[in-house]
C-alpha cells in the first residue's frame, strides 16, 4: 500500500502541472489517499479476501471431521455434481431470480403508474405499499407461511384445502411471488422517480400528435424509463440470487428440495460440517452471478445509450 | 363509459382494493393472530380473536424470545456498522469523486464490485476464525461494513461529483486543511444521501439472518432475527403463531418508526441515487 501512495502523489504533479488547469496538480494534497484507505482496507479484508479464499478452499477437504486441511482437487465439485445438487441449485436459483425480478418489477411498475401524480391520497398509498420493504424478509416468510399453509388463513377464507406451499412445481412460483411482494415498494419508488424525470413537454407533444394514454406509455414513457429499468432489473436479479430468508421461512428449501437455492444449500451443508463442499457451492454461486451480471449490465447500458 | 372517467374513479378504487388485499390482509393476519390465545392461533385465520390477550402474548414473546437481549444485540452490531459504512464510505467517495487517475478509477471499480458480487460467506467464517473474530460482534460489524461499503461508496461518489468544486476551493483559499474541508463542507452536503444510506443499510442489517447465522450463531450474541428464527423453529413441537407474530410486530416497529420520521428524505434519496 505504501508503495502506491508514493506513486500517486508524484503522478499528478508530474503530469498535471503543464496542463495548468490549476486544481488538478494539487489533487494529492487536497484529496489525500488516506481518506479512502480505511474503506479500502475493510472492503479488501472482509469482502475481497474471502472471495479470493473462495477460490482455494473448495479444492480442499476442510470440514469438521478433519483436523487438518489438505488439497483434494476437484473432489467436492465431483460430489455436488454427482448427487445432482449442483445442477438443481443452479436451475432453481436462476429460475427464482428470473421470476422474482419479473414479479417485483411488474408489481412495482403497475403501482408507480397507478400512484403517479403527487396527491395526498397517492403519497399515503405509496407509503402503504412500501411497508413490506420495512418488514424483515424472515418475518415476511412467516406471515405468508401462516397465510398459505394447508391449515392456513387463505384456505380457511376460500374454504379450500390447497397445499399452496406443497407442490414441487408451483411452490417456487409462489415463493417468488412473495419475494416480489416484499420488494415491490422499492421498485415502485424508483419507477416513480423515472416517470417524474420525463419532461412534461414530451408528454404534451405526444398528446398534440394525437397519442392516447396507451400509445403515450408505449412510445414515450416506456423508452424514457430505461435507466430505471436498468437499475431495477439488475438489482432485483442479482439480489434475488442471494436470497435466503424468505425461502427458509416459507419452505426451508422443500418440498423435495424444489426450492433449494444456493444459500439454502450452503446453510444446510455447512450445518453438517462439510465446509469445503459449502464453499464449493459458494464459488459456483459467485461464478453464476458474474456470468449473469456482466452481460446484463453491459447489455442494459448499451440499450440505454441507444435511446 | 369514457376511459378518462373510468380512470378517474376506477383508479382510486383499484388502489384501495390492491392495498387492502396485498398489504391489508397480511398485516391484519399478523395483528389479530398476535392477540389470540394459542388454541385459536394454531390454525391461523382472519377472524377476530374470541378471547383477546395481546398483553400476555407480547409479554411471552419478550420473555421467551429473549427480546430485550436480542434488541440490544441487534443495536450493538447494526449501529456501529451503519456509522462505519457511512464514515468510511464518505471518505473514500470523496477521493474517488475528486481525483482522476487510472489508479483511482481502478480502486473505485474494485470498491463498488460488492454491488454485484455475492459475499463469500463460507470463507468469511474461515477468515474470522483465523483472526479470532468468529462469533464476535467486531467480526460481524466488519463483515456488514465490508458488504455495504460498496453501496454507500457508489451512491456518495455520484452525489459528490454533482457538488461544485468551488465550494471546496473557497474554503481552501481561507486556509482550511483537507480534514477540515471534509468534515465541514463535504459531510454536511452529503446529508440527503447519508439519510438514504442509513435507512438502507439499517434495513438490511437489522433484518439480516443469513450472515448472522454463520458469524454470530445463536447464544448470547444472537440478534432479533436469530431469536425470531428460534421462536419460530420451536413450532415443530408447539404451534405458537401467536408468539411469532407478536415478535414480528415488535421487531418491525423500529424500522417503521425510522421510516415515518425520515420518510421524505428517504424517498427522495432512494430515487435520486438510482436513476442517473
Amino acid at each position: 500500500m505504501a508503495d502506491t501512495v508514493v506513486r500517486t502523489r508524484k503522478q499528478p504533479s508530474a503530469q498535471g502541472a503543464p496542463k495548468g488547469v490549476g486544481r488538478l496538480p494539487r489533487a494529492a494534497v487536497h484529496h489525500p489517499w488516506w481518506f479512502a484507505l480505511p474503506a479500502i482496507v475493510v472492503f479488501a479484508g472482509f469482502f475481497l479476501v474471502p472471495n479470493l479464499l473462495n477460490f482455494y478452499y473448495p479444492f480442499t477437504n476442510w470440514s469438521s471431521y478433519h483436523a487438518d486441511i489438505a488439497f483434494t482437487g476437484l473432489d467436492n465439485f465431483r460430489t455436488i455434481a454427482d448427487d445432482g445438487s449442483l445442477l438443481r441449485a443452479i436451475r432453481t436459483t436462476l429460475l427464482y431470480a428470473l421470476l422474482a425480478a419479473l414479479f417485483q418489477n411488474g408489481f412495482g411498475l403497475v403501482l408507480a403508474l397507478l400512484l403517479e401524480s403527487d396527491t395526498r391520497f397517492n403519497r399515503f398509498f405509496r407509503a402503504v405499499f412500501f411497508l413490506p420493504v420495512l418488514i424483515s424478509a424472515l418475518a415476511t416468510g412467516y406471515v405468508f407461511q401462516a397465510l398459505l399453509d394447508q391449515d392456513g388463513a387463505l384456505n380457511s377464507v376460500l374454504g379450500t384445502d390447497i397445499p399452496w406451499l406443497g407442490s414441487t412445481t408451483w411452490t417456487l412460483v409462489v415463493v417468488t411471488l412473495i419475494h416480489g411482494w416484499k420488494w415491490m415498494g422499492l421498485s415502485m419508488l424508483i419507477y416513480l422517480a423515472g416517470l417524474k424525470g420525463i419532461p412534461g413537454e414530451m408528454l404534451e407533444a405526444s398528446k398534440c400528435d394525437g397519442a392516447g394514454p396507451w400509445r403515450t406509455f408505449w412510445s414515450v414513457r416506456r423508452p424514457m424509463l430505461a435507466p430505471a429499468v436498468t437499475f431495477n432489473v439488475t438489482t432485483a436479479l442479482i439480489g434475488s440470487m442471494n436470497t435466503f430468508d424468505i425461502v427458509q421461512a416459507t419452505t426451508g428449501g422443500g418440498p423435495a428440495a424444489s426450492t433449494e437455492v444456493f444459500n439454502i444449500y450452503m446453510f444446510r451443508i455447512f450445518g453438517q460440517g462439510l465446509y469445503a463442499q459449502a464453499s464449493a457451492m459458494s464459488l459456483v454461486l459467485f461464478l453464476v452471478v458474474v456470468a449473469v451480471a456482466i452481460p446484463l449490465v453491459v447489455g442494459l447500458r448499451r440499450r440505454e445509450q441507444l435511446l | 363509459m369514457n376511459p378518462a372517467v373510468a380512470w378517474r374513479y376506477g383508479r382510486p378504487a383499484l388502489v384501495l382494493l390492491l392495498a387492502g388485499l396485498a398489504v391489508g390482509v397480511p398485516l391484519w393476519l399478523v395483528a389479530v393472530t398476535s392477540a389470540k390465545p394459542q388454541a385459536e392461533a394454531i390454525k391461523p385465520n382472519l377472524d377476530l380473536p374470541r378471547h383477546w390477550q395481546p398483553g400476555s402474548n407480547y409479554e411471552d414473546a419478550v420473555s421467551q424470545g429473549e427480546m430485550l437481549r436480542g434488541f440490544v444485540n441487534s443495536l450493538l452490531v447494526v449501529v456501529p456498522s451503519v456509522v462505519l459504512v457511512l464514515l468510511l464510505g464518505a471518505g473514500a467517495a470523496w477521493v474517488f469523486a475528486r481525483r482522476k487517475s487510472k489508479l483511482v478509477s481502478a480502486a473505485y471499480a474494485l470498491c463498488i464490485s460488492g454491488l454485484l458480487l455475492p459475499p463469500a460467506v463460507i470463507t468469511i467464517v474461515m477468515e474470522l476464525r483465523q483472526l479470532g473474530l468468529a462469533n464476535t460482534r467486531p467480526g460481524m460489524i466488519a463483515v456488514y461494513t465490508g458488504m455495504y461499503l460498496s453501496t454507500s461508496i457508489f451512491f456518495m461518489t455520484g452525489f459528490i461529483r454533482a457538488i461544485p468544486m468551488e465550494l471546496e476551493e473557497a474554503a481552501r483559499i481561507d486556509g482550511a486543511k483537507p480534514a477540515r474541508i471534509f468534515l465541514r463542507i463535504v459531510l454536511p452536503l452529503l446529508r440527503p444521501v447519508i439519510a438514504t444510506a442509513t435507512i438502507m443499510v439499517m434495513l438490511y442489517a437489522w433484518s439480516d439472518i443469513f450472515y448472522a447465522f454463520f458469524i454470530l450463531g445463536g447464544g448470547d450474541r444472537a440478534t432479533l432475527p436469530l431469536n425470531l428464527y428460534q421462536v419460530a423453529s420451536a413450532q415443530l413441537y408447539l404451534n405458537n403463531w401467536h408468539l411469532v407474530f407478536a415478535y414480528v410486530v415488535v421487531m418491525s416497529l423500529p424500522m417503521v418508526a425510522v421510516f415515518l420520521v425520515g420518510q421524505r428524505k428517504i424517498v427522495s434519496g432512494i430515487t435520486s441515487g438510482a436513476v442517473k
